[in-house]
C-alpha cells in the first residue's frame, strides 16, 4: 500500500513539473531558445499569490488566478524586453540573457520580500482522504494538484490542436518564415507561447508551495531545472512529451525517495535522465531533426 | 494602366554580401513572368524581398499601387499576394487539411473559404483523398501540390512560385506547368522563379534573365527562347 500511495504523491509531483515542463517545451520548440528564467517565473507567481493571500482576504482560488495573471504578463514582457531584441542573435547570447534574467528575478525578490523563507499556507486546506481502512492516505492537495494539472493539460492539447492559434503555433515552430506566407504573426504567436508557458508555470507554483509550502527567491530554481530535465527526457519541442517526461520524473523522484534514499533522490533522476540520453538522445517523444538541404 | 507589381532599383544584402545589386522589373495584371538564371543569381532573393521576408536596403516595391517595401510578411499575405516557395515548406506534422487550412489564415468567412476549398480540390484531387494524411509523408510531387493550393486559399490575385518542378519525374514537370498555366488562365497573375528555363519560357508571356545578382537581359518569353544567348546559357542546345 506504501507503494501505491508513493506513486500517487509522485504523480501529484510530477504534474507540477509537467505543468512547468510544458512552458519550457513550447518556447524551445517555437522561439528555439532555453528559457532559463521559466523557473523564476514560479517563484515570482508564488510570491505574488503569498502576498495576496496574507494581504488581502481574498479566497485562495481568487489569490491564484492574481498570481497567473501577473506572470502572464511578466512572461510577455521578458520576452518583449530581454529575448525579442535578440531574435537574430547566436543561441549561445540568447542562454546567457536568460540566465541574467533568472538572476535579475531572483534577486528582485530578495529585495522585495527578502531572502528569509516564508512559510507558505497549503491552499486547499489539511484534509486527505483515507482508502483501504485508511492504508493509503491522500492529501486533498495532491488530489487537487492531479486534477488541476490533468485538466489543464487537455485544455492545452485542445487549444493547440483545435484552434486557430494554436495550429498558428505548431507552424511557426515548424517554419517560421513559411508561417510568415500564411499570414500568421511571429512575433504575437512567440508572445502568446510566452503567455501560456508563463501562466503554467505560476499555476505550478501554487500547486509547489501548497503541497511544499516553503518560500524562497530561490523556490523555483530547483523545480525549474528538474522540469527542464522532464523536459529533454520526454522530448524537447514535444508537448506529450513534457507531459509524460512530467510525470515520470516525479513518480521516479518519489520512489527513489521512498525506497532508495532522499538524499540520493535527485542524484538518481538526473542519472535515469544522463542513461535516457545516452540510448535515445531526441528524448523519449522527441522528433528527429533533420537538416533541410 | 499601372502594373500589378513594380520592382524599383532594389538592393539587397545578405550581411556584407550584396545579394541583389540594383534590380528593377514589373508583372502586369494577367500575365505569366518568368525570372531565370544560374544558381545564385539572386531569383529566390528577389521573390522573398517581394513578399517581405527580407528587406531591401534601397529602392520600392508597389503593388496594387501601394508602396509594400516596409510592410511585414504576414500582412502583404492579406494585400492579395501569396509565395509558393522554394522546397514547398509545407507543415510536414500537420495534416494535409490543417496545411491547406493554415492558408487561409488571414481570411474569416467560412463558407468562401469552403468554397476555396472546393476550388483547390477541384484543381489537385489527389489532396481531397489525401486530406487527413500527415504532410511530411506525401511524396514530392503532391507536397509541391500542396504548397500550390496552400497558397491559393488566401485567394491571390498574384502567386509568386518558386522553382516548382524542383525535384519532379518530368511527368509531374509538365503536369505541375499545365497547373500553373490553368491558375493563370483563371485570373491569377503569376511569378515563376525556374531553372528549368525551357519549360518556364514555353507558359511565360514575359521573362528576366538574372546574372549574378543583375537583370542583363529581358523581353518577350518567346523572343528570348530564340535569343542565341539564352538558348546557349540556359536553354543547353
Amino acid at each position: 500500500m506504501e507503494f501505491l500511495s508513493t506513486i500517487i504523491s509522485g504523480i501529484s509531483l510530477g504534474s507540477i513539473y509537467a505543468l512547468i515542463a510544458l512552458g519550457y517545451t513550447m518556447v524551445y520548440g517555437i522561439a528555439k531558445m532555453l528559457n532559463f528564467a521559466h523557473g523564476d517565473v514560479i517563484m515570482v507567481g508564488a510570491f505574488m499569490m503569498f502576498t495576496a493571500l496574507t494581504k488581502t482576504s481574498l479566497p485562495p482560488i481568487a489569490c491564484i488566478i492574481v498570481g497567473t495573471i501577473i506572470c502572464t504578463v511578466l512572461g510577455m514582457l521578458i520576452e518583449k524586453i530581454a529575448y525579442k531584441p535578440l531574435r537574430s542573435a547566436t543561441s549561445l547570447s540568447v542562454l546567457i540573457t536568460a540566465i541574467g534574467v533568472s538572476y535579475f528575478l531572483q534577486n528582485s525578490a530578495q529585495l522585495i520580500f527578502g531572502a528569509g523563507t516564508k512559510q507558505f499556507t497549503p491552499l486547499f486546506g489539511n484534509g486527505s482522504v483515507s482508502l483501504f481502512d485508511g492504508q493509503v492516505v491522500i492529501s486533498h492537495n495532491t488530489i487537487v494538484t492531479i486534477i488541476i494539472s490533468v485538466v489543464l493539460m487537455i485544455v492545452l492539447t485542445l487549444f493547440i490542436n483545435k484552434t486557430k492559434t494554436g495550429r498558428a503555433m505548431l507552424a511557426v515552430s515548424e517554419d517560421k518564415g513559411a508561417a510568415q506566407l500564411m499570414g500568421i504573426n511571429v512575433n504575437k504567436t512567440i508572445s502568446i507561447t510566452f503567455a501560456i508557458g508563463s501562466a503554467l508555470a505560476a499555476i505550478a507554483g501554487a500547486l509547489l508551495c501548497s503541497s511544499y509550502p516553503i518560500l524562497s527567491p530561490t523556490t523555483g530554481a530547483m523545480p525549474g531545472i528538474k522540469a527542464f530535465t522532464a523536459a529533454v527526457f520526454g522530448g524537447i519541442g514535444s508537448i506529450p512529451g513534457a507531459m509524460i517526461g512530467g510525470i515520470l520524473l516525479g513518480v521516479i523522484e518519489n520512489l527513489s525517495k521512498v525506497y532508495i534514499s532522499t538524499q540520493l533522490s535527485d542524484a538518481i533522476v538526473f542519472g535515469i535522465l544522463i542513461i535516457i540520453l545516452l540510448v535515445k538522445p531526441t528524448g523519449i517523444l522527441g522528433k528527429k531533426i533533420s537538416e533541410k538541404v | 494602366m499601372a502594373p500589378l507589381l513594380q520592382v524599383d532599383n532594389i538592393e539587397v544584402y545578405y550581411g556584407v554580401i550584396k545579394a541583389l545589386k540594383g534590380i528593377s522589373f514589373e508583372v502586369n495584371k494577367g500575365e505569366i513572368v518568368a525570372l531565370i538564371g544560374a544558381n545564385g543569381a539572386g531569383k529566390t532573393t528577389i521573390l522573398h524581398t517581394v513578399t517581405g521576408l527580407l528587406k531591401p536596403k534601397t529602392g520600392k516595391i508597389l503593388f496594387k499601387g501601394n508602396d509594400i517595401t516596409k510592410v511585414p510578411a504576414h500582412k502583404i499575405v492579406t494585400m492579395g499576394m501569396a509565395h509558393v516557395p522554394e522546397g514547398r515548406r509545407i507543415f510536414s506534422q500537420l495534416s494535409v487539411l490543417d496545411n491547406i487550412k493554415l492558408g487561409a489564415f488571414t481570411r474569416k468567412d467560412k463558407e468562401e473559404i469552403e468554397e476555396t476549398l472546393n476550388y483547390v480540390y477541384e484543381r489537385f484531387p489527389r489532396l481531397k483523398e489525401r486530406k487527413n494524411q500527415i504532410a511530411g509523408t506525401l511524396s514530392g510531387g503532391e507536397q509541391q501540390m500542396l504548397a500550390m493550393g496552400r497558397a491559393l486559399m488566401s485567394k491571390p490575385e498574384f502567386v509568386l512560385m518558386d522553382e516548382p518542378s524542383m525535384g519532379l519525374s518530368p511527368l509531374l514537370v509538365s503536369e505541375i506547368f499545365e497547373i500553373i498555366k490553368a491558375i493563370n488562365e483563371n485570373g491569377t497573375t503569376v511569378l515563376l522563379v525556374e531553372q528549368n528555363a525551357k519549360k518556364a519560357l514555353s507558359i511565360a508571356d514575359r521573362a528576366y534573365v538574372l546574372e549574378t545578382g543583375n537583370i542583363v537581359l529581358s523581353g518577350d518569353a518567346k523572343d528570348l527562347m530564340n535569343d542565341e544567348s539564352v538558348k546557349k546559357a540556359y536553354l543547353s542546345e
